[in-house]
């Protein structure tokens, strides 16, 4: 793909305005409100049911919107046909069409934009050297990989030269290692496209890695929209807090803009709470431990259960008593530690949110 | 399993050919011998029962009347069910039952009963509309849907059609350009069980044109049984061995040419099963 936009052209906004969509009796999108900014990577993050996909379809026109407006470029495109959208797409299932090779694939948008067949040999050439598939252009779907199937189906997606590129959840069939991989390619493909891109996901490490900014949806709303720094570290409600990443739900008392957690004091993310008792949302990373000093019984004193091998790091479930701990270390950290293992618990005094409600364990 | 296993599955399996073949065979074979017979007990061979096919008058009529027929109830059928099929999938998948239940209900309705009610409606049109043999067509439709819609449906089934219609819709294609370009060419075996199905059942439908009073191939085949049994038996031969491999056909031509997906496999398998099954039917109970 070129600079002058071979393959697109410079990214337009995108604008999602108010958008509801109801299914009978529930509400799958309740007036979501979104922009993207030209040449954007939004990722939309949250479980199952909560609306993310149906705000891409929306956005793609392969839905009706029950109120609300689709803003491309400026132009109101609600009531526009998914046909003359102009948005290239690719979707969760595998969707070449079985029946045509790989270029033949990429050149049936071009058809349908009726582009000359020379012009037309070429652009396929060209976004399946993007994708790094040009030697498999003469193959059908089912003599291709999960993986090289979803790169056509991005280069088919992107040969038609879209206003917007729609991902939907495209590396979840996938395994973990070409999923990695795929995703780090789209991540260029799109950059080096600079095409405005709304990618669904329920994986927040995808969304994590991939995204400009992520948005996380539950229940048809948008909790959070923001950079995935800002959304990880500080979350703007313990839904968040709970779905992206991991979090230890430990009981608290607020005092004054800070959270009293079993004898330390850790700032507020959100100060002006109200005082008394809480559940503050604590990162595994946050929380690091000791096997030398004071070992005394204490309030932050306590046993190793388990230790999770995860590769770099590793993460450990400490049986406090009345609660357990997860803490994340680097591997190297968490040689020594083995079940049975005394430590002391030390908190990182990063800012945190607290929840009003009876505290539990841990959440994954 | 073991060699002997295997060996005595291929004898079975073998054993069974020879049975369904001999009953298959046995009875179109017999016609045959009839239809060669001379005048007289001790007459030789002749084949002029099958040359006075061409020379009976009416027979060709007859004949390219229910070819005619055959090719407009495809095309007719394919026309409705497949575009209503795909429609109700996509966009009223509530409804599918509903078309089911509606697609099959003539197997449940004897022909007699059906011809009953058409009988009103073929009047109306011989007087207002057309004369012609070939308004049969209309009811041999609805003749034939259940066992179009039955191997359609097996096609159907196969296709991943939300994704494959929404992906081309994304990339600019319209729904005649879907259903032309992106379905249709991924269930041809699909297509074609429902075509020859139709073809199979048409031409051997007697009921339906008998009392419409129009003369197709097999009330032509009747009426040429009053005065030459021979040449009667002869047609009926000629358009069993046409039906039989038609069906012969739709077991080896759609097979994809390259390795195929366990999906696609099924559905091919699928597909073969009905269209036998709805073949011989339709042969024998219409």
């Amino acid at each position: 793909m070129t600079a002058d936009g071979s393959a697109g052209r410079s990214g337009v906004e995108v604008r999602l305005e108010d958008l509801t969509r109801k299914y009978a009796t529930t509400t799958a999108l309740d007036r979501l409100t979104l922009t993207l900014a030209p040449g954007e990577l939004v990722a939309l993050l949250g479980p199952s049911g909560c609306g993310k996909t149906t705000a891409l379809r929306l956005l793609a026109g392969l839905e009706e919107a029950d109120s609300g407006r689709v803003v491309i470029d400026g132009e109101d495109v609600t009531n526009v046909p998914a046909n003359r959208r102009n948005i290239g797409m690719v979707f969760q299932a595998y969707s070449l069409f079985p029946h045509m090779t790989a270029r033949k694939n990429v050149e049936f948008g071009l058809q349908m934009q009726h582009v000359g067949p020379a012009e037309r040999r070429d652009r396929a050439t060209e976004v399946l050297d993007l994708v790094g598939l040009s030697m498999h252009a003469n193959k059908f779907a089912h003599q291709m990989s999960g993986g090289q199937q979803q790169r056509v189906a991005l280069a088919r997606a992107l040969a038609i030269r879209p206003r917007v590129l729609l991902l939907d959840e495209p590396l979840s069939a996938l395994d973990a290692k070409v999923r990695a991989r795929l995703r780090d390619e789209i991540r260029r493909v799109q950059m080096e496209v600079g095409i405005t891109t709304l990618f669904v996901t329920h994986d927040q490490e995808e969304a994590l890695a991939i995204a400009d900014r992520v948005g996380v949806m539950q229940s048809g709303h948008l909790e959070q929209l923001g950079p995935p720094t800002e959304v990880y570290s500080r979350p703007a409600t313990p839904f968040v807090a709970d779905f992206v990443g991991l979090t230890n739900r430990i009981k608290g008392v607020v005092r004054d803009g800070s959270v009293d957690v079993r004898g330390e004091s850790i700032p507020l993310v959100h100060p002006d709470v109200e005082d008394g008792p809480a559940t503050a949302l604590i990162r595994p990373e946050a929380v690091s431990l000791a096997t030398n000093g004071d070992l005394a019984d204490g309030p932050l004193v306590g046993t190793v259960i388990a230790v999770a091998f995860l590769g770099a790091t590793s993460r450990v479930t400490v049986d406090l008593g009345d609660t357990t701990v997860l803490a994340q270390m680097p591997t190297s950290a968490a040689t020594l530690l083995k079940a049975g293992t005394k430590v002391r618990l030390a908190m990182r005094t990063d800012p945190v949110l607290v929840q009003r409600e009876e505290p539990a364990t841990t959440t994954p | 399993m073991s060699r002997s296993r295997r060996r005595n599955l291929q004898i079975f399996r073998f054993a069974v050919f020879v049975v369904m073949g001999a009953f298959f065979l046995g009875p179109i074979g017999a016609m045959f011998e009839f239809s060669t017979r001379g005048n007289s007990v001790n007459a030789p061979r002749t084949l002029s029962a099958w040359t006075a096919i061409g020379t009976t008058p009416g027979l060709g009529d007859a004949i390219i009347a229910s070819l005619e027929l055959a090719a407009i109830t495809s095309v007719m059928m394919l026309v409705l069910v497949l575009p209503t099929m795909v429609w109700v999938r996509l966009r009223l998948p509530q409804l599918n039952r509903v078309i089911e239940f509606i697609c099959l209900m003539p197997l449940t309705v004897p022909a007699i009963a059906l011809v009953v009610g058409f009988r009103p409606i073929y009047i109306w049109i011989n007087i207002n509309v057309t004369d012609s043999i070939l308004a049969l067509s209309l009811s041999y439709v609805i003749l034939v849907l259940p066992y179009s819609y039955r191997a359609l449906d097996a096609g159907l089934a196969a296709l991943d059609l939300k994704t494959l219609t929404e992906a081309a819709r994304s990339l600019g294609a319209g729904w005649g350009t879907v259903m032309l370009r992106v379905i249709v060419p991924n269930m041809p075996s699909a297509i074609l069980n429902a075509s020859l199905l139709s073809v199979a059942l048409v031409l051997g439908e007697y009921t339906f044109a008998n009392l419409l009073n129009f003369e197709n191939l097999q009330v032509a085949i009747a009426y040429v049984g009053l005065t030459s049994a021979g040449t009667s038996v002869a047609v009926a031969v000629a358009s069993l061995v046409f039906a039989f491999a038609l069906l012969l056909i739709l077991s080896f031509v759609g097979r994809p040419p390259v390795p195929v997906s366990k999906a696609d496999e099924a559905d091919l398998q699928t597909g073969r099963m009905v269209s036998l099954s709805g073949g011989l039917i339709g042969r024998t109970g219409r």
